[in-house]
């Protein structure tokens, strides 16, 4: 670390007992583990759920050991029953959105490192940073309980569309105690995320050391901070919704369920109620999303790629912009979710239009990364093999949205597996490759010690084999009219498809037991990886800077740093190595600092 | 193909070049070496509470659309008379507002030294206090007049609405109450630990509570 530094008081002394420094902390790198460690449980949880459904799908008959332990009623001896297959797919949505693609990129990475990367010794508001992951973890509980309610989970999807899920019990099993549990869960996560976001858009625009500008700012943290402003109009209009949801279930209000609904031969007791109402609300919540999942990974792998490319991007400042579009547009296309739902046809019209021209911007975002690359001597490591299977996997899964956008096609296409396919690879599998992406990358830094390279490569290309091998069949059998959310195809006209279900599943059974190469690698190298060097990748940004890693309490280690240069001065002659770090005070003759 | 159109940049090492006049962040304006205290929060607890009443309005935002939307959706929106109190809670909301800007006039005078505020100050703080809690207890009173006439939560759109809106409201204007509380605990020691950036921030809450209501009340006097 560079000298040229400032004295910093920290806003609270250092914890020391077990408690304070490990479960209720104030640290923000603290909070950043644990947020990393409850998507750690909960995307395994998703993943086994997900192994479940395809291992029904491909064999509908087959009994799965130890599955009747889950529920005796949801899957007798073993067997799913249709209701409970629906139960798993809502628990799985619901796990694998929020707790693990809302969760790793944005508060688990963005609280661990942005506060380092603008050069601040914490968060400015510690304490609702603390309840912000607290009040998440309970989220999960409250949403994983409903597992071991009578009649389990809900079955109305991650998107809960009423009326199905504000009618109660009456409406099939996991409806009534399971379907307010969720409501709970995902207003309470609302909460979480809100406090959270505050904390990283006060840091961001307060907390920059010295010399740090807007445009000296890493492209992760950009990417953060975008996210923390999507999150916060987001989640503040989901949290009514749940609210909403909420009292329809429990005090007899009718804001989501129409007029003489009769379920199940019973007449229900609400009148007058919108169901669209609801698709607009969580909509409006529901695409932002997918760049809440989205943004940060892009900001990670611009980072990553810039760092094993040995020079910047073609232009950061128009990676900025884009990601600054595309969270704009992202409140005007929501609509393109519901083009069958009812809504009025020249709403359509008006989603399709913003639909469309928000590809511009993201593929912006991937010629730059393309062209960037192009030329460029890589380092190939485990950080930027899947920082390169983001760019693939976020090319591919977005070329669907394409058609997508376009309601005369969306309307043939919108319920089959051509969808599933579409937004598992541009938003799950390619935030997934994000996340993987920034482990392998600042692993060194979080534990000090470094990942084995060799299971890392093994990871990588079993992943990325193995995911296209999964989601792309899934939009060749939406062309071929394999509807979604169906929990067998034998009896009927997608009976010819089951072949390619059956190949589906091996697929994924081969890609997620890679899953658990990268987690004994994660939890082997914690303890007994290589010592990491200060600097492994040879980096610039400020993370790099820090006295130790993993960095101390107060990060810089009673100092402040003092930044001179944007953090990609890459391929610099007469520096050491090809780098100056950000705190160097060099002066560089450069056409490329863009401040 | 080559690809590098320009020289690479190189390094000079001649000497610091100071950081850009431009740059950002804590300390651009401070002289080397200077120390950065826990007092410099200030600006991100303006950014902080902003961002927050952002949120908030986003919230409040979504549940008017969804009374615009849940009333358009059906003919069975049953319109009432708002109970008269709520035009008393306003007026108490308001004098609240002015009596809380009168307070922090003087504890901002107390704070940088000016002895004879602290009593004054205490004593509009204390006021603002019980002006809120008047106001929870008028629109409590609101609640009992609307149960008196039949009119509960899942009665009517249009009173789960004026339930919804106004009890959330309430819930916010608790906060704020806490908030005020915290302000007078930290005040009211022998020697004050308050933070005029704290009691900023409880202001610019309260204060934005205050327009809220407006709001609000003119929204349930439209709809409802």
């Amino acid at each position: 670390m560079h000298n040229m530094s400032e004295p910093v008081v920290h806003q609270h002394t250092a914890p020391t007992g077990f408690i304070r420094k490990y479960v209720f902390s104030l640290d923000h790198k603290v909070i950043g583990e644990q947020y990393y460690g409850l998507a750690l449980v909960a995307v395994y949880i998703g993943l086994v759920l997900s192994w479940v459904m395809r291992i029904h799908l491909a064999w509908p008959n087959a009994a799965i050991p130890g599955l009747q332990l889950l529920s005796k009623t949801g899957a007798p001896g073993g067997v799913l029953t249709p209701e409970y297959y629906l139960q798993l797919m809502t628990m799985h949505g619901t796990i694998m959105v929020f707790f693990v693609l809302t969760t790793a990129p944005f508060a688990g990475f963005g609280n661990y490192f942005l506060p380092i990367q603008v050069g601040a010794e914490d968060m400015p508001f510690p304490h609702l940073n603390m309840m912000s992951f607290w009040v998440t973890f309970v989220a999960f509980c409250v949403a994983i309980s409903a597992f071991f309610v009578p009649q389990g989970p809900p079955l109305s999807g991650w998107t809960a569309y009423a009326p199905l899920s504000a009618l109660g019990q009456v409406a099939g099993p996991g409806q009534g105690t399971g379907q307010v549990l969720w409501a709970v869960s995902i207003a309470l996560f609302c909460v979480g995320q809100l406090l959270g976001s505050l904390n990283f858009i006060s840091t961001t625009l307060d907390m920059r050391c010295k010399g740090m500008s807007l445009m000296r700012l890493p492209l992760s943290t950009w990417a953060w901070f975008i996210t923390s402003c999507i999150g916060l109009t987001a989640f503040a209009v989901l949290m009514p919704a749940c609210i909403l949801l909420i009292l329809d279930h429990v005090a007899g209000t009718s804001f989501f369920i129409a007029s003489n609904l009769v379920v199940n031969d019973q007449l229900q007791p609400h009148a007058g109620g919108s169901t669209l109402l609801w698709q607009h609300l969580f909509w409006f919540f529901g695409h932002p999303e997918v760049y809440i999942a989205i943004v940060p990974a892009m900001g990670v792998v611009s980072h990553v790629l810039i760092t094993n490319m040995r020079r910047p991007l073609l232009s950061s400042r128009v990676i900025i912009y884009s990601m600054v579009s595309i969270a704009f547009l992202s409140y005007m296309v929501y609509g393109h979710h519901m083009f069958v739902s009812g809504m009025n046809p020249f709403s359509s019209l008006a989603f399709s239009f913003p639909t469309l021209a928000i590809t511009i911007p993201a593929t912006i975002i991937v010629l730059i990364w393309i062209g960037s690359l192009y030329g460029s001597k890589l380092r190939i490591n485990s950080a930027s093999l899947f920082a390169l299977g983001f760019v693939s996997m976020f090319v591919s899964g977005g070329i669907s949205g394409f058609f997508l956008a376009q309601p005369s096609i969306d309307i043939l296409l919108h319920a089959t597996y051509f969808v599933v396919g579409h937004f598992h690879l541009v938003m799950a599998v390619a935030a997934l490759f994000g996340i993987f992406a920034g482990t392998y990358f600042w692993f060194p830094k979080v534990t000090g010690r470094m990942m084995n390279e060799t299971l890392g490569r093994i990871h990588f290309w079993v992943t990325f084999v193995g995911a296209y091998c999964i989601f792309m069949p899934f939009h060749y059998l939406g062309m071929a009219g394999n509807v979604r959310r169906y929990q067998a195809f034998v009896d009927d006209f997608m009976a010819p498809l089951m072949p390619v279900h059956k190949f589906i599943t091996i697929a994924a059974l081969i890609t997620g037991a890679a899953q658990i190469v990268f987690l004994y690698n994660l939890i082997h190298s914690r303890f007994w990886g290589k010592t990491a060097p200060l600097n492994p990748w040879e980096a610039t940004s400020l993370e790099w800077s820090t006295p130790s890693s993993p960095p101390p309490f107060d990060n810089f280690g009673g100092k402040l740093p003092v930044v001179y240069h944007d953090p990609y001065q890459y391929g610099i002659e007469g520096a050491t190595n090809d780098f100056v770090m950000q705190t160097d005070p060099a002066q560089i003759n450069s056409p490329r600092d863009e401040k | 193909m080559a690809t590098t159109v320009h020289e690479p940049p190189k390094v000079t090492r001649d000497g610091p070049r100071p950081p850009s006049s431009s740059g950002g962040g804590r300390g651009s304006s401070s002289s080397p070496g200077s120390s950065l205290r826990v007092e410099d929060s200030s600006p991100a607890s303006r950014t902080g509470v902003w961002v927050g009443l952002a949120a908030i309005t986003m919230t409040f935002a979504a549940f008017t659309s969804a009374m615009i939307i849940r009333q358009g959706s059906s003919y069975d929106w049953q319109h009432f008379t708002l109970p008269p109190v709520l035009y008393f809670d306003t007026a108490v909301l308001l004098a609240s507002s002015v009596t809380l800007e009168l307070a922090r006039k003087r504890v901002g005078a107390f704070l940088h030294g000016s002895q004879t505020q602290r009593s004054s100050g205490s004593t509009f703080l204390w006021l603002t206090l019980v002006l809120g809690l008047v106001f929870v207890g008028g629109q409590y009173a609101a609640w009992l007049q609307l149960r008196s006439e039949g009119l509960y939560l899942a009665t009517n759109p249009s009173s789960s609405f004026f339930y919804l809106f106004t009890a959330l409201h309430a819930l916010h204007i608790l906060g704020g109450l806490a908030g005020l509380t915290l302000v007078l605990w930290r005040f009211s020691k022998p020697r004050p630990t308050l933070q005029v950036s704290t009691l900023s921030t409880v202001s610019y809450y309260w204060h934005f509570m205050d327009v809220l209501w407006v709001y609000l009340l003119l929204l349930l006097w439209a709809r409802i």
